[in-house]
Formats: C-alpha cells, structure tokens, sequence
C-alpha cells in the first residue's frame, strides 16, 4: 500500500461524483437548541435527593410519632 | 477578565459568546465527517455541552480554544459511528456532487463506496472521510484526533486497503 493507491482511491471518489463537503454552513442558528440543552440541566434533582426523601418518607411511615415533634421543630 | 477566562470560570454569557463564535465552525467540521445535516446539527449542539461540561479543564494559558473544540468534535462524531451506530450509513446528504445529473454508473459506484466504507470501524472511517473525500492534510487530521501523523498515515492505508478489498467484492475494480 503506498501514496499511489491513495491517490488512485482519491480519484476514484471524484468519479464516484463523492466531493468534498467544503464550507457548508449551519442552516440557522444553533443557540435556541443549545439552550434548551443547558436548561433540564439547571433543573434536574440529583438522584441522591431523591434518596433523602425517600429515606425521610420511610421514617415518617415507621415511626409516625417522629411527625408532631418534627412538626413542633418546624 | 478576558472571555475564556470567564468561559473557564463557568460564565454562562461568556460561553454564549464563544457558542455564537464557533458554531459555524464546528458545525462544518461534523458536517465533513458525517455528511448529514441534521447529525451535524445535533452534534454540533452535543460538542457544545460537552466544552460547557468540561469548561474547568480548558487551560486558557496552554490550549487554543478552537482546536480543543475540534477535538471535542471529532470525538463526538467517531462516538456517533462506534459500533453500534454502524448500520447508520453516511448519506453523503451534503456533497456537492449529489446535486448533479448523474449517470447510473456513477449512482452504482457512488452507493458501492458508501457501502463499503460502512464496513470500516469508526476510527478509519473518520481519517477516511477526511483525509480521501476532503482531501484534509494529515497534520491537521492529527491534531483533530490527537493522534501522530504517522498514525493518520498507517490509518488511512489500512483504510484503502479495507475500501479497496470491499470494493473488489462488489465488483468494482479501483
């Protein structure tokens, strides 16, 4: 394999009709999908919160008399 | 403070600013590999987030920010051809020789190429698409992989020689 069969390959592209792209240039612009992209991330709760209420649910379920004193701290 | 050092420091409007600087850049870059316009689009935005997410490890004394983007951009392409995304072809949606009157001939080696460059692994096939079909120079190949140049030169004849091979079974003679 050497620069010739590269070559040789190039040219069989340009018969193909496969050229290069060149400076396509992006149809509109891009920042409304990029801000929709930025934004679920300033939203989201991390998955460790959702173990923190679900670990606060669970106690107040077992021990429901936990729920007046908590109430009484609040 | 100067705009990548804000953009390094997490600034939202600074990374606005670079996003409206470099879009088209990046876009055409994907769009060279992928010769699609809507992956160009969705991987523009994904190279985009992945800068924003990494903003503390841009080193604005060291790096070129456009040539760090490149590298996220290449990156986020070859990850849309790795294996599993093979069977996506390569449309070939945005060459200009597409928009021509061709002869069947020229459809049938067309989609035999198209073809056969589906067979080669993501890795080949982005130093293939860029170094043969857009005739990129090696170096600049290199330095969008990360790689040596040599590298890029041992890839894109195992490259020719896979398309080579494929194309031979298909019945055309390269």
């Amino acid at each position: 394999m050497s620069e010739q069969d590269v070559s040789k390959m190039k040219e069989l592209l340009k018969k193909a009709g496969v050229e290069p792209v060149g400076l396509a240039e992006p149809p509109r612009d891009l920042w409304p999908m990029m801000l929709a992209r930025l934004a679920p991330d300033a939203t989201r709760v991390p998955w460790w919160d959702w173990v923190l209420v679900a670990g606060a649910g669970l106690v107040l379920w077992f021990f429901p008399a936990v729920v007046p004193a908590l109430l009484y701290h609040l | 403070m100067e705009l990548l050092e804000r953009f390094a420091a997490g600034d939202q409007e600074a990374f606005e600013s670079l996003f409206r600087d470099y879009q088209g850049d990046v876009y055409r870059w994907i769009a060279r590999i992928v010769r699609n316009r809507a992956t160009a689009e969705d991987l523009t935005i994904e190279t985009f987030w992945r800068a924003y997410r990494a903003h503390a490890r841009f080193d604005v004394r060291r790096g070129k920010f456009s040539g760090w983007l490149r590298r996220i951009a290449t990156n986020a392409a070859l990850d849309h051809l790795r294996p599993a995304k093979r069977d996506v072809p390569l449309a070939d949606e945005l060459s200009d020789g597409c928009q021509k009157i061709s002869g069947v001939e020229q459809t049938e080696l067309r989609r035999a190429i198209f073809a056969a460059l589906g067979q080669l692994s993501a890795k080949l096939r982005v130093v293939a698409v860029l170094a043969l079909m857009e005739e990129e120079p090696y170096d600049s190949v290199a330095d969008a992989l990360g790689i040596s140049v040599n590298v890029v030169k041992v890839r894109v004849f195992r490259a020719v020689r896979i398309l080579r091979k494929e194309l031979q079974k298909a019945g055309v003679r390269p």
